[in-house]
């Protein structure tokens, strides 16, 4: 017969490896989200800046802001990646106000470079959404695009 | 909002007002008193300013009558009011009271042999004028132009008179360079550009004909891609325009140029344009460090080859990117004899020259001499922005966007950021 004392120190180990296996996969996740979001940065500068700017303050009426933005920080990641991938050159209301600009589509970059260019712009300047975009999300809505 | 608080006051000052209905003479500006801080505007020597009125709207074009009131186009409307009539009723140079009309947003405004026009994104109207240069009425005007291209890129309609019954009307082409797919990195130009059928230049129309559209009115210029800044230069008798140049060279092109080629290229182009003349947007742009028209990118272009030599050279170049928004012919006498039938412009301030600093943002001043250029140029009036450096746009306080001349020969300038109306006087020696 076991003690309860061993029964305890048991239940504690069991406990204690359940927490460190939950805090180093929330390590790894988080070290995940901020090597694409550094990946991120990279697509940003290329694509991305000369409309948006260096603050994501887009261009006033010309080209949307990023920074605060409500679709760049809510939680309908399938719509933002179904903006990087056709682009958008309808007149429609964002946040408030009209913007002037034809967006292209970036459709021919990679399913981890969109990932990694949104969880850039979901995690910079004002805007802190720890929720990432995956590749995977990436791929079935490309999917569902065509 | 705009700020009707200023009506208020004017209710306050009536009794001033039939006082601010004499002749000019008493509304010389050797009275008005500038801003103690210039309206924070940095200005040659022998000059001064004052704000007129703030937070108005978004001020885009404007014009002053003959009495001195001020008639702002804005870009949205503040209410339903979408062109303001702004009074100066006790003389001190600035508004006191504010109404409008005008149920629509856009840019252009201009006074012609007694109407005031105006356009909204797709057409042109007038309203008769009475002998103190008020609107009689406001809410009965003649459309004179309608069914203009708006598909949200370059979308504003500038206009202005020639001395023979003629409008000119900017209808900018709604791409940045023609491509198949606009601002899409690589895509290729369509050739002929089709978009130049109708849009893309100057169209003329008749001053005084009701409901003219592209069938009635002349093509007049074309290859301009997008001229929010004209004006008719009444010295040399013909049209002075100044383009927006194409955008994005290297996110598009990035084989053929980095960010820094981008940021100075292509230049920002004023033209003296003549009938059936062709700038020659989007097959070339036009590089201001080898004085060349180059071969555009989307055509075959690769920062190396010229272009064809057929289409027709800047009168001037300026830095890229600047956006010049206004173009204005000094004929007052307010100013020294060297700005008399000089050209002013209003670059409205860059975007695309990140990541190097934005550029613009301020008043220039081209001299002319004899009808030309004399080829050099010089800020006139700088420190809208309010900073030093902008790294991005929205950084920027105010935007220069409009000019206009009082009958005094002060100039005034809108912003269309914040809606503030400056003045700029002349009281050195």
């Amino acid at each position: 017969m076991r003690s309860i004392k061993q029964y305890a120190c048991l239940g504690g180990f069991c406990l204690g490896m359940f927490f460190l296996l939950c805090s180093t996969t929330g390590m790894a996740q988080s070290a995940s989200l901020k090597s694409s979001i550094e990946k991120g940065k990279t697509v940003y500068v290329q694509r991305c800046m000369v409309c948006h700017q260096q603050d994501g303050g887009g261009v006033p009426h010309l080209n949307p802001p990023l920074d605060g933005a409500s679709a760049v920080k809510g939680k309908d990641k399938s719509k933002l990646i179904s903006i990087l991938l056709k682009g958008m050159s309808d007149r429609v209301e964002i946040d408030g106000e009209y913007y002037s600009n034809n967006m292209a589509s970036h459709a021919d970059l990679s399913d981890q470079q969109i990932a990694d260019v949104l969880n850039y712009i979901r995690n910079n300047w004002s805007n802190k959404v720890p929720t990432p975009v995956t590749p995977a999300e990436v791929k079935s809505v490309r999917a569902k695009t065509k | 909002m705009l700020r009707f608080s200023v009506l208020l006051l004017a209710g306050c000052l009536l009794a001033s007002q039939s006082q601010a209905n004499d002749t000019l003479q008493h509304r010389k500006s050797a009275a008005i008193m500038p801003d103690a801080d210039n309206a924070g505007l940095k200005l040659p020597t022998g000059f001064s300013a004052l704000k007129v009125a703030e937070n108005v709207g978004r001020a885009r074009h404007l014009v002053v009558n003959s009495q001195g009131d001020v008639y702002v186009k804005l870009s949205g409307k503040v209410g339903d009011k979408g062109i303001l009539v702004m009074r100066d009723l006790n003389n001190d140079g600035r508004t006191e009271e504010i109404t409008g009309f005008g149920n629509y947003g856009g840019t252009g405004i201009a006074i012609h042999n007694g109407y005031l026009y105006a356009s909204s994104d797709e057409e042109v109207f007038r309203y008769k004028l009475n002998a103190k240069g008020a609107v009689e009425t406001p809410y009965q005007p003649e459309k004179i132009i309608t069914g203009l291209i708006n598909r949200r890129q370059h979308e504003s309609k500038s206009i202005t008179l020639d001395k023979n019954g003629n409008i000119y009307v900017n209808i900018g082409a709604y791409s940045n360079s023609c491509q198949v797919k606009d601002r899409q990195p690589g895509s290729l130009g369509m050739n002929p550009c089709p978009i130049l059928d109708s849009a893309g230049g100057i169209w003329q129309f008749k001053s005084d004909v009701l409901n003219q559209t592209y069938g009635n009115g002349v093509r007049f210029a074309t290859g301009l891609r997008n001229v929010v800044g004209l004006d008719w230069n009444n010295q040399t008798n013909s049209l002075y325009v100044t383009q927006h140049g194409r955008d994005q060279l290297n996110s598009l092109f990035p084989q053929f140029y980095d960010t820094t080629t981008n940021a100075n290229l292509p230049a920002e182009t004023m033209y003296e344009m003549k009938q059936g003349d062709n700038a020659g947007w989007p097959y070339v742009y036009y590089d201001p460090f080898q004085n060349k028209k180059m071969l555009a990118p989307e055509y075959g272009g690769d920062g190396k080859t010229e272009g064809s030599a057929a289409y027709k050279n800047p009168a001037m170049a300026f830095p890229a990117h600047m956006a010049p928004n206004a173009l204005l012919f000094y004929t007052g006498s307010m100013f020294p004899e060297k700005y008399k039938n000089g050209a002013f412009i209003a670059f409205h301030g860059s975007w695309n020259r990140a990541p190097l600093p934005q550029e613009g943002y301020y008043v220039a001043f081209v001299p002319f001499e004899n009808g030309k250029p004399t080829g050099k140029w010089e800020i006139f009036a700088n420190g809208f922005a309010g900073v030093d450096v902008i790294t991005s746009t929205r950084a920027a306080q105010h935007r220069p966007c409009g000019l206009a001349q009082g009958p005094d020969g002060s100039l005034y300038v809108s912003d269309d950021n914040k809606g503030t109306i400056y003045r700029i006087l002349f009281n050195g020696n």
